[in-house]
């Protein structure tokens, strides 16, 4: 079985995002970039997949510039056996992101997909879902465990209320959320054998998909900032000024 | 035309959340019909129809919505979808599971945890961890919308008079099917819908400390919370997780205990109306967004201010 993992190179989550002084955008010139801390565990999970015997090879697709490359480096440096870039400037909206790989899904006869839930820079945990919906295929979404068994995976989802383990007929879609696994990080000699591995070049016209606008970027802004407040030197100087003071005990 | 919305509830009740959300969906200015889907939950559907704004309530029982799986719960939402403009969810885990894969049926674009209203086509939502908020216009004929609960007051209770109409449940899929829950149970207050809570990190330093932080909790009728570094070590469930990928939470009062105040755990508290944070660290992050700092020791602190209230 083949695995499609998403790739997506984001803001370094270290970095607190600056936001553009025209408020077309947020400023990410001379910022540090990394793959989406959600597609690393996707990344992973795959490659214990394919450690464990079950999946045969490791595709590490991503949609985005040509930077983008880089990222797909390493996630062959950490495992991936090949990569495919769907090159594509500027933000590239969800639904299109999911429409570029349900297109590489069929490509590849690919039985199990793994994204990240979400990426930290537009966090808008969508494209996994849309990807299942529009491959009619089933979804496990934030998962915690994810269990091949034969044509099926059983996927523990983190859910408001706790846990909720679900079943699904392969080929399927799995999003990951933080507590899938624990990343490894890559080795010198694989980030030169990485270096050798084929990365093929796509673009959503060679995929023969339409991108279309849904929603325009307006205007961004820095949010209201909090103004910081005071150090008390006691806990009851802390109770008193709650009580009286603030008001809420 | 019409905006529905779907209701939040965990099988008998309604959820808090829906009452902010239907804010949302009434500042967009057209009738709101509520849907209630699941197993049983006409007691929901009932309470639904209560609500201040409300115009109908469709009621959707059976088995295949027993279990929240998105693949049925989407297939019933697009049965209905062509008679709304808006089809809007507080964000939880179900509507994030589900509300995208009713935008991608429906060839439009998804807007995730809006924070305000601004017009019918245009709304703001956070980015990046919130520290950028972004205005954004949809361009679609249908908007499929989340709402951030936390930004948006609440509906009253009552005051409502919608007709409750009955409607099929959708087959279940054959790809997809229930197994097992494991859901936390506690007494204390739903961490989401709290007025208070009470919050530990890694500074706890293990499962049997959080006693400490749920002794604090319980004295103030709060809710327990944790950032991810005490989720991930095991010192509590997953479902406490305050943050950038966990709860967004703005209560009258948040207590911070052993939390640094990475951007992702700020991400999801810092709207709270109160923030208090106790960190040995002086130079802690969560200092800088705190009402109140108390630089210490939380395993001297916590004690005595239970003891002291
Ligand atoms: C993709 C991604 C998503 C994330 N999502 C979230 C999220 O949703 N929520 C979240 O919380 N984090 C999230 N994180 C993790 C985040 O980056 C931080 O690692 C995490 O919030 C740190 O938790 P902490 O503050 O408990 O631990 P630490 O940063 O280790 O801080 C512990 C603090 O406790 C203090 N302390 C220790 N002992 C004591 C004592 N005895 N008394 C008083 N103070 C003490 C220390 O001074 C320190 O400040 C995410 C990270 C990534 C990469």
């Amino acid at each position: 079985m083949k695995i499609l993992v998403g790739v997506k190179r984001v803001i370094d989550y270290n970095v607190k995002v600056r936001v553009k002084s025209d408020n077309t955008d947020v400023d990410l010139s001379n910022t540090k970039m990394a793959i989406n801390p959600f597609c690393e565990i996707a990344v992973e999970e795959a490659i214990r997949l394919k450690e464990a015997g079950i999946a045969t090879e490791v595709i590490a697709v991503s949609v985005g510039s040509s930077a983008s490359q880089e990222q797909l480096r390493t996630a062959m440096a950490l495992g991936a056996d090949r990569a495919i870039l769907v090159e594509a400037e500027g933000t590239v909206e969800p639904l299109n992101v999911a429409k570029a790989f349900a297109k590489i899904m069929a490509q590849e006869e690919a039985g199990l997909v793994i994204l990240g839930k979400q990426s930290i820079d537009s966090d808008n945990n969508q494209v996994g879902q849309m990807l299942a919906a529009l491959t009619k295929r089933p979804q496990g979404t934030f998962a915690s465990n994810v269990t091949v068994d034969g044509d099926s995976v059983s996927v523990t989802r983190e859910i408001d209320g706790g846990l909720r383990t679900i079943k699904l007929a392969l080929p399927a879609i799995v999003t990951t959320d933080l507590r899938l696994n624990e990343p490894r990080f890559a080795k010198l000699p694989d980030i030169m054998k990485a270096k050798r591995k084929p990365l093929d070049n796509t673009s959503f016209a060679d995929l023969g998909i339409e991108v279309k606008q849904h929603i325009q970027l307006d205007k961004v802004e820095a949010p209201a900032a909090r103004q910081g407040g005071v150090k008390v030197g006691s806990v009851d100087e802390l109770i008193q000024k709650l009580k009286d003071e603030a008001k809420v005990i | 035309m019409a905006t529905l919305l779907i209701a939040e509830h965990n099988g008998t009740e309604l959820a808090p959340a829906t009452l902010s959300a239907l804010t949302a969906a009434q500042q967009i200015g057209s009738d709101v019909t509520v849907l209630v889907a699941g197993a049983d939950v006409k007691a929901v559907a009932d309470a639904v129809a209560q609500c201040a704004g409300v115009s109908k309530v469709l009621l959707a029982e059976g088995d295949s919505l027993a279990h929240d799986l998105a693949e049925n719960l989407s297939e019933l939402v697009m049965s209905m979808a062509s008679d709304y403009s808006h089809i809007m969810a507080p964000a939880n885990s179900v509507s994030k599971d589900t509300m995208p894969r009713v935008a991608a049926l429906l060839d439009v674009g998804q807007l995730s945890d809006i924070t305000a209203v601004l017009s019918g086509d245009q709304f703001q939502r956070p980015i990046y961890a919130g520290n950028a908020i972004a205005t954004v216009t949809s361009k679609d004929a249908t908007k499929v919308i989340t709402v951030r609960a936390a930004a948006f007051d609440k509906v009253a209770t009552t005051g409502g008079s919608a007709t409750v109409e009955s409607i099929a449940a959708p087959e279940a899929n054959s790809h997809s099917s229930w197994v097992s829950d494991e859901l936390s149970k506690s007494e204390r207050p739903e961490l989401t819908a709290a007025e208070r809570i009470v919050s530990g990190g890694r500074g706890v330093g293990s499962a049997e400390n959080f006693a400490l932080v749920e002794a604090l909790a319980d004295k103030l009728g709060a809710a327990v919370g944790a950032s991810r570094a005490a989720v991930d070590s095991g010192f509590v469930a997953n479902d406490l997780q305050v943050g950038q990928t966990g709860k967004i939470v703005a209560p009258s009062l948040y207590m911070a205990f052993g939390i640094s105040g990475a951007i992702q755990h700020l991400a999801g508290m810092k709207d709270s109306k109160v923030i208090v944070a106790v960190n040995k660290d002086e130079d802690a992050p969560i200092f800088q967004v705190a009402d109140y700092g108390l630089v210490g020791d939380l395993f001297e602190v916590l004690p005595e201010m239970t003891e002291k209230l």
